[in-house]
């Protein structure tokens, strides 16, 4: 079933259930009136501000504090010293590494946290910073993960023991190398790359903050602050600050965007939180946008080598080998049982005969993280190394790309699939949902169009990619942060009225949770949607679970919320069977009631069984009284959405600008409960991919002076790089999903990148001879290609 | 939050007030009209001035473009939106248009001024470029009025001929007949500086150029005034290969640095690229034969 | 310094710092934090406010500049319970997801209407290429606008 996105969607304005029903929480938004972290005010509250490094790596020799201390508006300055006698000077990172809160002995990466300052308000509180003095002993920086485990490298962990290089983790590997060596030994074609995936950052466009307000009387911690798992970091707020678990009360209300940026804990928390337990008011820090981009969780940075072969026209090994930077600090989101992240889910969408993949990573003088940025756990790495090594074989081979990829193709009668990797695909149909995509774009007229443009020395590139994702993590047998269960939890109560409250861990930044978990509800008990209320955000106020992030908030908490609803809707039964005096058996379900079999006028609808189990009436023998349930879910598996896309692009062939032209998008995400949604979230996806395609980076200079620490030079797509996104779609649903949903919000950051590089290059290979270029295709790296020396970004 | 170092502020109600005010407080103190250079610079603390003069509520005597005694003139407060739609500016020297749609962004625009980008001589900085092009001169008030060449007005980076309680009040541009000019630039995303950018101007008479104007902006350490390639066109019939040597001329007279928007190879050849693409844009339009 | 501005057609006077920024008055004083702040730097967009008019970025201008100017902010749109087009066109069209650039996009195409009542894609994304937005890839924020635009006289109704 493929729909294009202007034909009128298939359900109506207004829908009990799935379909376009427009979001219930723009009605704030549109006034103004959301609530983000910089709008709250609390009574006497405080301002932090941080001090950071201006080098990637030296001594610290003295802070000086007493010049800061004097200003008429400072209360407070705190430094490491401080925090070691609160026990407060180093904390966990989600790694099972550890980071220095604030930095005593050493600075590590350029803009690390070496004093906060409280003040009395804003301008004050920057204007101190100027008034610390911080003598430094420069060292030599590891900036280049590749010289990061030379010899004479300097250590940068000499605060561990043990740690004699600046190996971040044991090398971890996945596949099975005999086989992959075989499959090379008899492959008739076989290509070699070095790929960089270079450092960028999520960059919401709302940074980090918290207001930290703890209550010395009565031991309450009172937290605000935009995260994307609010439980998760109430539970290491408790490990670290030694507070107890139920004193401490989270609340994320509106966030400006996260993208994995806003996973993490970080220093700036535990310093404003400290500030208020010295202070004793309630402390505000709000990082600005440079701190933002020089020291908050970063995304990729894998410096990759790849090879793959084929015989007889299909892809049948691949073979690679990764170092991760993962900065000073060893703090990238991964499930605790696999090291490199989800990154062996290289094999991407084809039936290999065998792959093997190695992955180190290493400590460098750079800021900490591999977060994700719209990513499951590396797996935006796999997909753009196997969509690059694709492109790059069927050059080689001299073949069509999209023939190859069909030729390669997981069938859709292998489904579930076990990957070379480990893997087990869910489902899927990759073949059609290409063909989607090559009849939007109109295929075939693109590589006339092509020709003819070549022929007039014009350059035009046509690029596909084909991803396969896995998201929803996760199963509780494999995947744990930090020992939580990557499980998630749902609430939900039908109120005498019949009117519902449905309360979920997930924590939206923006993905319009407030609408489309109602529709949920209203799908699985036929009310409507505007009598489901979603709360989140309030660890006080919703059930325990891990969060938003890794497109784990449909897999994950929306088959919490349809199974806590089939429950109620389960107990509805039970009550009408009494009310009707029928037999539970003799009852059927049709949206909103429950009737008997063979007289369907005769019913109970959900308001009235509600008011019943509210009443004094009798209950069914045995049953409490009321209409709510609760449930944890926890996923048999992930969920593999998938989707092709194509991208063109025109090249100029005298400044090599490049201007995306068109961009296709067919994304297979399973059911769709709000495909408005979804759409939204696949062109917000693009747009960031097309960012990372063109120009997001994060760079440093030989010292580890970061390059790109304001919006003036990490540059972000406006609406005049991006084009207008055409999309498509094909349903296949999730088998194992109680709602076939798959979940989609990182598949659009996902699948572009390669799109976008293989067009580059498919517009350059012909005349100019390009078969690589790095990201960003920024027109000077671009130029330098077609002067026939590719440059690697820093 | 980024803000800036306390300062003092003051409005000025008149030309001659700004002036006065700008004398008394002598060096550390600095004229403030749309922001968008200086507030950015205070904000990062890279500029601490303890005074600022702000003149705004000049509009009245400095935000105009009108042709009078054969000249353009532009007051100093223009701001750049009212360069990119005024018609007046667009008949006679298109590069203005060219430039503006390409500097900064419409909100921007809505606040930056004419005189507040030739102050700030930015080198990456468009209007300097394109200033320089059509044989611009500036006026500048003090103890009585001086009118400056492009030439005199650039002195250094970020330093231009004002002077000390001293204000930019107008650019004058002599209005002859056969003129043609055109901007050219590549920049990484819509907004961001230049990576390289070209300003040309040509004055056609019976088939000849008899006078050209070429400046290069981003590729120096301040606007480059190409000299060199101004004197082989001059008195020349245009062709395409007169174009391809200014390029050529363009790529070795700049003297760019390597930085995040490219190496200096690249910075170079787009000079020659883009100096060659606005002397022909530029031709096309003094001929009337733009497409 | 005292400083007095007409926000949303009422007067606010306040005594501050020469230094204060307008987005800063704007959120403090009359408590409208519906203007945000995302970058130090001018380039993202969400401080976007009308003064006399014509959008500017809140952070890039002085409270100190606009006195005895008008500014307009996000929460001057509804009025009377009647929403602005625009705000109509936004929840329409599904023009915003986090909801963070969202009140600088609104301002600035409140802007270009109110001097181009008939906008097409291009000057639409011209006239909002000076802010960021992370989430929509601006394509309904594209026809968001447009739709303001058709339904610019009749769309006045509540959400």
């Amino acid at each position: 079933m493929a729909t294009v996105e202007n034909l009128p969607s298939r359900t109506t304005e207004r829908p009990i259930g799935f379909g376009r029903l427009k979001r219930k929480e723009d009605a704030r938004f549109i006034r103004g009136k959301g609530t983000y972290l910089d709008d709250i005010r609390l009574p006497g509250m405080v301002y932090g501000a941080m001090l950071r490094s201006p080098y990637a790596h030296a001594k610290i020799l003295s802070i000086d504090t007493s010049r800061a201390l004097e200003h008429p508006n400072v209360a407070a300055v705190i430094t490491a010293k401080d925090l070691e006698t609160l026990g407060l000077a180093w904390m966990p990172t989600i790694s099972y590494d550890t980071q220095a809160v604030l930095a005593g002995d050493k600075v590590r990466f350029q803009g690390q946290e070496v004093a906060f300052v409280i003040a009395t308000d804003e301008y004050s509180a920057n204007d101190a910073l100027q008034l610390i003095d911080v003598e430094y002993e420069p060292l030599p920086a590891v900036v280049n993960a590749r010289k990061a485990l030379d010899a004479d490298a300097p250590l940068i962990r000499d605060d561990k023991t043990g740690q004699r290089d600046n190996l971040a983790s044991p090398t971890w590997e996945a596949g099975d190398q005999e086989a992959t060596d075989k499959a090379f030994a008899e492959a008739d074609t076989v290509v070699v790359r070095d790929i960089i995936y270079p450092r960028c950052h999520p960059a919401p466009l709302e940074t980090c903050g918290m207001i930290a307000d703890f209550n010395p009387e009565t031991g309450q911690l009172d937290i605000y602050n935009g995260n994307q798992a609010p439980h998760a970091h109430r539970t290491v707020y408790a490990h670290v600050a030694g507070l107890a678990e139920h004193m401490i009360r989270i609340r994320c209300q509106d966030i400006g965007g996260g993208f994995g940026n806003k996973v993490p804990v970080y220093p700036g928390y535990v310093c404003a939180i400290a500030g208020s337990i010295v202070a004793g008011v309630p402390v505000k820090w709000v990082e600005n946008r440079t701190e933002n981009l020089v020291s908050t969780g970063f995304a990729r940075d894998y410096v990759m080598h790849a090879e793959m072969c084929s015989k007889d026209g299909k892809i049948t090994g691949l073979r690679v080998d990764v170092i991760a930077d993962h900065g000073a600090f060893d703090s990238t989101a991964q499930p605790t049982k696999f090291p490199a992240g989800f990154f062996h889910i290289v094999c991407g969408s084809y039936d290999l005969d065998a792959s093997h993949v190695r992955v180190k990573a290493v400590y460098t003088n750079k800021a900490p993280g591999g977060v994700a940025y719209r990513c499951s756990f590396r797996i935006t790495e796999a997909v753009y190394l196997v969509e690059r090594m694709v492109d790059a074989l069927a050059l080689e081979m001299k073949a069509d790309p999209i023939e190859l990829r069909m030729k390669s193709f997981i069938r859709p009668e292998q489904f579930p699939y076990e990957t070379t990797t480990g893997w087990t695909y869910d489902s899927g149909n990759y073949a059609e949902t290409m063909k989607v995509a090559m009849e939007i774009a109109g295929y075939e007229d693109l590589r006339r169009e092509q020709r003819e443009k070549r022929a007039r020395g014009e350059l035009m590139g046509i690029g596909v990619s084909f991803f396969t994702e896995g998201v929803g993590a996760g199963p509780r047998k494999h995947m744990d942060i930090l020992g939580l269960a990557m499980n998630d939890g749902a609430d939900l109560r039908v109120h005498p009225s019949g009117k519902a409250v449905v309360s979920i861990s997930a924590q939206t930044q923006g993905q319009g949770h407030e609408t489309t978990f109602a529709q949920i509800v209203a799908e699985e008990l036929g009310i409507p949607p505007e009598d489901v209320e979603v709360r989140h955000g309030d660890t006080d106020r919703s059930p325990y679970g891990l969060g938003t992030y890794g497109s784990r908030s449909t897999p994950v908490s929306g088959a919490a919320v349809a199974v806590v609803t089939r429950k109620v809707r389960d107990k509805a039964r039970q009550i009408a069977a009494t009310m009707l005096e029928a037999s539970p058996d003799d009852l059927a379900w049709e949206k909103g009631r429950w009737y008997v079999k063979g007289d369907p006028g005769k019913d109970a609808r959900i308001e009235d069984i509600a008011a019943y189990a509210y009443s004094g009436e009798e209950m069914p023998a045995g049953m409490e009284g009321g209409l709510d349930a609760q449930v944890i879910y926890d996923p048999p598996n992930l969920t593999y959405p998938y989707g092709a896309y194509i991208a063109v692009v025109d090249v100029d062939p005298d400044t090599a600008h490049v201007k995306i032209r068109r961009f296709i998008a067919v994304d297979d995400c399973g059911v769709r409960i709000n495909p408005m949604v979804v759409d939204g979230q696949i062109h917000g996806g693009l747009a960031e991919g097309v960012g990372i395609a063109l120009m997001e980076l994060i760079s440093f200079d030989e010292e580890g002076n970061c390059l790109n620490s304001s919006f003036m030079d990490y540059l972000i797509p406006t609406a005049l790089e991006c084009p207008d996104f055409e999309l498509g779609e094909t349903v296949t649903p999730c088998p194992h999903h109680p709602l076939g949903a798959k979940g989609v919000g990182e598949s659009p950051n996902v699948g572009s990148p390669p799109a976008i590089v293989n067009a580059v290059i498919d517009a350059l290979h012909e005349t100019h001879g390009v078969d690589h270029v790095d990201m960003p295709c920024t027109p000077a790296r671009v130029w330098a290609a077609m002067q026939g020396r590719p440059e690697p970004p820093q | 939050m980024k803000t800036p170092a306390p300062f003092e502020y003051e409005r000025a109600t008149s030309v001659d007030g700004a002036i006065a005010t700008l004398k008394r407080l002598g060096p550390d103190a600095r004229v403030i009209a749309g922001g968008h250079s200086l507030l950015p610079m205070m904000k990062l603390r890279l500029a601490n001035p303890t005074h600022l003069v702000d003149i705004n509520d000049l509009e009245g005597e400095l935000s105009y473009i009108r042709e009078e005694n054969g000249e353009l003139r532009i007051g100093a407060l223009t701001r750049h939106v009212d360069l990119l739609r005024s018609d007046l500016l667009a008949e006679h020297f298109p590069v203005f248009r060219d430039a503006e749609e390409v500097i900064a962004d419409p909100v921007v625009r809505n606040r930056g001024t004419i005189g507040g980008s030739l102050c700030q001589a930015d080198a990456a900085e468009d209007l300097s470029s394109v200033c320089s092009a059509v044989k611009a001169s500036v006026v500048i008030r003090g103890d009585g009025e001086r009118v400056v060449s492009m030439d005199d007005f650039h002195v250094g980076p970020f330093m231009t001929a004002v002077g000390d309680g001293e204000l930019l009040t107008e650019i004058r541009i002599p209005v002859k007949p056969g003129a043609g000019s055109a901007h050219e630039k590549v920049e990484r995303r819509a907004g961001d500086w230049a990576i390289a950018a070209a300003s040309a101007a040509v004055w056609i008479d019976g088939g000849t150029i008899v006078d050209v104007g070429i400046a290069l902006s981003a590729v120096g350490l301040t606007t480059i005034h190409l000299t060199r390639a101004q004197e082989l066109l001059r008195n020349k019939g245009p062709s395409e290969d007169l174009f391809a040597q200014a390029g050529a001329i363009a790529s070795e007279d700049c003297s760019p640095s390597p930085d995040g928007r490219g190496p200096v190879d690249y910075k170079r050849h787009l000079a020659g690229v883009l100096t060659t693409r606005a002397l022909r844009r530029a031709t096309a339009r003094a001929l009337n034969q733009e497409a | 310094m005292n400083v007095s501005i007409s926000i949303n057609g009422q007067q606010v006077s306040r005594e501050i710092e020469p230094r204060t920024l307008l987005i800063h008055f704007i959120r403090d004083t009359p408590g409208l934090t519906g203007t945000h702040w995302g970058c130090d730097t001018s380039n993202c967009g969400a401080c976007v406010v009308l003064m006399d008019g014509k959008a500017v970025k809140s952070c890039t201008v002085l409270a100190a500049m606009c006195e005895g100017h008008e500014v307009r902010t996000v929460e001057s749109l509804e009025v009377n319970g009647r929403l602005d087009p625009v705000q109509q066109g936004f929840h329409e069209l599904h023009a915003l997801q986090c909801g963070f650039c969202t009140p600088g996009m609104m301002m600035t195409a409140r802007g270009l209407l109110d001097e181009n009542p008939d906008p097409n894609e291009e000057e639409i994304r011209t006239a909002i290429s000076g802010g960021i937005c992370r989430c929509t890839g601006y394509k309904n924020i594209v026809a968001a606008i447009r739709w303001a635009a058709e339904n610019e006289a009749t769309a006045r109704q509540g959400v």
